[in-house]
């Protein structure tokens, strides 16, 4: 009997593609034959546009990149703008930064979970992440008034110093989360068609994963230790006592297991930074480079034209090149600045891990069903705004 | 014979009703248990707590556009809402909701038609169904229709045969097809299929959820892979009456597994209408208690958990029932 695959073309909009990813699939009864993700429907030109932009200007549009990950946007757009500048960052900025890109993270798995539970059909766990996630949100809007697009961190240091209900919020966070993590556990990891539709579901090697570049949980959980965290440390993480979860497993399971235990790992950071938050300034002090406080405008001449002069000038990096990477909740995000001296970035580039991640799917998911496509598309986590950028 | 037709046909408009009364405010019961499972608060604006819920739903598809897709194979595109929709009214008509009442001096039974065949009836009418999901997924001409039809369709016929099988053991104890009698047999809790034939009522419940296309067996309509499986084409009161059937559906397969495991109408100090309706809503209540708590099978593991768990099971335990009867 002759048959014939039959395409199907899944998205740009498409419940289950988590914004407007377009796969076109080439399908044999319900068996994937060819894969192929499209991506550009949410193309924002955030890259082009900074080109055009003060250097502190276009840290708010990093937050729209992952928007589900913003501290952790600011925090590389920061780092990579100081590492240019070699401005010395006070410890308790430092501090605060990991302790929020660590909660941060936790936003991020929450929403991962959630969603990638309702695409197997588990209708309940998107609420509950959800539900948790508001814990993580009252904290951004303490420190920066906002719920989403934060844009708390600045190059030099933060927007302001901390709010006084910040202990109080972070340790609600630290108590439920740890408590939700368990239930989660219950009502997931042993149950029996959550182990079905994930455990062999998405295979990738961990050859494959190097080859395709992947990063983050994706890398981890085909078995390979890397993490940007451990391996070249930025913000001070190298003080902080935590564990990179792996897992062997290289399927859809094995990511869930690494997300899962990435978030233990997480609050323990949080815990740890907490605790220690040492006593300081907020902003490091660099004249030209880094706003002056209020106070010191009120008082200060010099202050005051520092004010004025950053404002409506900027700052000049020096002729040169430079490229700085943090360990994202989603892998390897990767800010490149090309500087011709201006105060204007004469290239901003950004290394997305969605965007690599998602060159992955065809390997994961090509001779497998048309329900795979899904749970791995899930598994993968990534965002649209990061992806097209 | 005039009184026959006259008592039959206001027992069967009755039925009909109450029937399609009790499929929309099942969706709101539904909405308003999944919403207490998932710490929502669901729907509340409409009426008093949001009971008048299903009215707003049922007029906001009444004035929807009436869509019918250019490739679509018109008639059988027109046919397959009432081919889903009809079947799973019709085996309401066999089910005994109470005893005997006295009204006008007339014995009037509380059952539409009590006839031999009842069980067998009511098997051939959600057989039935599938010919509407079929023609829904072919019609309209659309690749994720057709995925959604021929997904259900392989799994309702799989599972029809599981659930038909997971009835035999009763037929085979009560020697009858008949509902009334079957219901009159067990007076008792001790006389409930269910103690009788635990396996039995375990392998219905599993086929009922696979038979009615619901959570954790509703990849047909699978919305996170196939949008709205074989359904995704249709608007307005025409995906209305899928809705309409699929709950119809559900509240069959309660009121049979009350008829056929729980004793029907039977049981102490209340009523036997309200004894009847409480089981029933004990089973609807229950299904939605799984919809809130389970993922989703995929469809190989579907098929495969159907025919090499759940009809082996069944054929032993029609052995098992069968030496018993025998000895």
């Amino acid at each position: 009997m002759q048959t014939k695959t039959m395409t199907i073309n899944m998205g740009p909009q498409h419940p289950a593609t988590h914004g407007v990813l377009r796969v076109i699939l080439e399908i044999d009864g319900e068996t994937v034959v060819r894969c192929q993700p499209e991506v550009g429907y949410l193309h924002t030109g955030i890259e082009k546009t900074a080109e055009s932009k003060l250097y502190y200007k276009a840290l708010p549009m990093t937050d729209r990149m992952d928007y589900l990950a913003p501290m952790s946007n600011n925090l590389g757009y920061c780092l990579g703008v100081e590492k240019f500048l070699g401005v010395e960052i006070p410890e308790k900025a430092q501090w605060v930064r990991v302790l929020l890109a660590e909660v941060t993270r936790i936003n991020s798995h929450l929403v991962w979970l959630g969603t990638h539970a309702l695409d197997i059909g588990a209708l309940s766990m998107v609420l509950y992440a959800f539900r948790e996630r508001e814990d993580v949100l009252s904290i951004y809007e303490a420190v920066s008034g906002q719920r989403m697009m934060s844009t708390y961190f600045r190059i030099g240091g933060l927007a302001e110093d901390l709010p006084e209900n910040f202990d109080h919020l972070v340790r609600t966070l630290l108590k439920n989360i740890s408590v939700r993590l368990q239930e989660y556990e219950n009502i997931l990891t042993n149950n029996r068609i959550w182990r079905n539709r994930t455990i062999g579901v998405g295979k990738l090697s961990a050859e494959d994963a190097i080859d395709a570049g992947v990063t983050g949980p994706l890398l981890r959980a085909s078995g390979v230790n890397y993490d940007l965290r451990k391996a070249r440390p930025y913000s001070s993480y190298e003080k902080f006592d935590f564990v990179v979860p792996t897992s062997n497993r290289c399927d859809c399971f094995g990511r869930y297991e690494v997300r899962m235990e990435e978030m233990r790992q997480s609050l323990r950071i949080i815990q740890q930074a907490l605790d220690g938050i040492p006593p300081g300034r907020f902003r490091a002090r660099a004249p030209g480079i880094v706003l002056p406080t209020k106070e010191e405008t009120l008082y200060s001449m010099e202050a005051l034209i520092y004010h004025f002069k950053l404002t409506t000038e900027g700052f000049s990096p020096p002729v040169g090149e430079v490229y700085q990477t943090i360990e994202s909740p989603k892998g390897e995000l990767g800010f490149y600045f090309v500087s011709d001296g201006t105060p204007k970035p004469y290239r901003m580039r950004v290394r997305p891990p969605s965007f690599v991640n998602i060159a992955a799917l065809p390997k994961l998911v090509v001779g497998g069903l048309l329900a795979d496509v899904i749970a791995c598309i899930g598994s993968i986590d990534i965002v649209l705004g990061e992806v097209d950028r | 014979m005039l009184e026959f037709a006259v008592i039959t046909g206001v027992k069967a408009f009755m039925v009909l009703n109450v029937l399609l009364l009790t499929c929309a405010w099942t969706t709101y019961l539904e909405r308003r248990f999944l919403a207490r499972m998932q710490s929502r608060i669901g729907p509340n604006t409409a009426g008093y707590r949001g009971l008048l819920t299903p009215i707003a739903d049922l007029i906001k598809l009444l004035f929807k556009e009436d869509f019918i897709p250019a490739a679509a194979h018109k008639p059988l595109y027109l046919l397959a809402p009432l081919m889903a929709f009809i079947p799973a009214m019709l085996p309401l008509a066999v089910i005994p909701f109470g005893s005997t009442i006295n009204l006008f001096g007339r014995e009037i039974n509380l059952v539409v038609s009590d006839f031999n065949l009842g069980l067998l009836f009511i098997l051939a009418m959600t057989s039935l169904g599938i010919y509407g999901i079929i023609m829904a997924g072919w019609s309209p001409n659309s690749k994720f229709s057709l995925l959604g039809g021929l997904r259900s369709s392989a799994q309702m016929i799989s599972y029809e045969i599981g659930l038909g099988m997971s009835l035999i053991g009763v037929i085979m104890l009560a020697g009858t097809l008949n509902l009334v009698e079957l219901v009159e047999q067990q007076s008792s809790i001790l006389d409930w299929y269910i103690v009788k034939q635990p396996v039995g009522f375990v392998l219905y419940l599993i086929c009922a959820f696979a038979e009615t296309n619901r959570s954790p067996f509703d990849l047909p309509e699978a919305e996170s892979e196939l949008v709205g499986g074989y359904h995704t084409e249709y608007s307005s009161m025409r995906f209305g009456l899928f809705f309409v059937g699929e709950y119809a559906n559900m509240v069959t397969v309660s009121a049979v597994a009350t008829t056929v495991f729980l004793g029907g109408w039977q049981g102490p100090f209340l009523p036997p209408v309200l004894w009847f309706v409480i089981k029933c809503f004990a089973f609807l209540f229950f299904y939605i208690w799984v919809r809130g708590s389970l993922p989703r099978f995929r469809y190989d593991q579907l098929m495969k958990f159907g025919w090499f768990v759940l009809i082996p099971i069944a054929l032993a335990n029609i052995l098992i029932t069968a030496l018993f009867v025998l000895l």
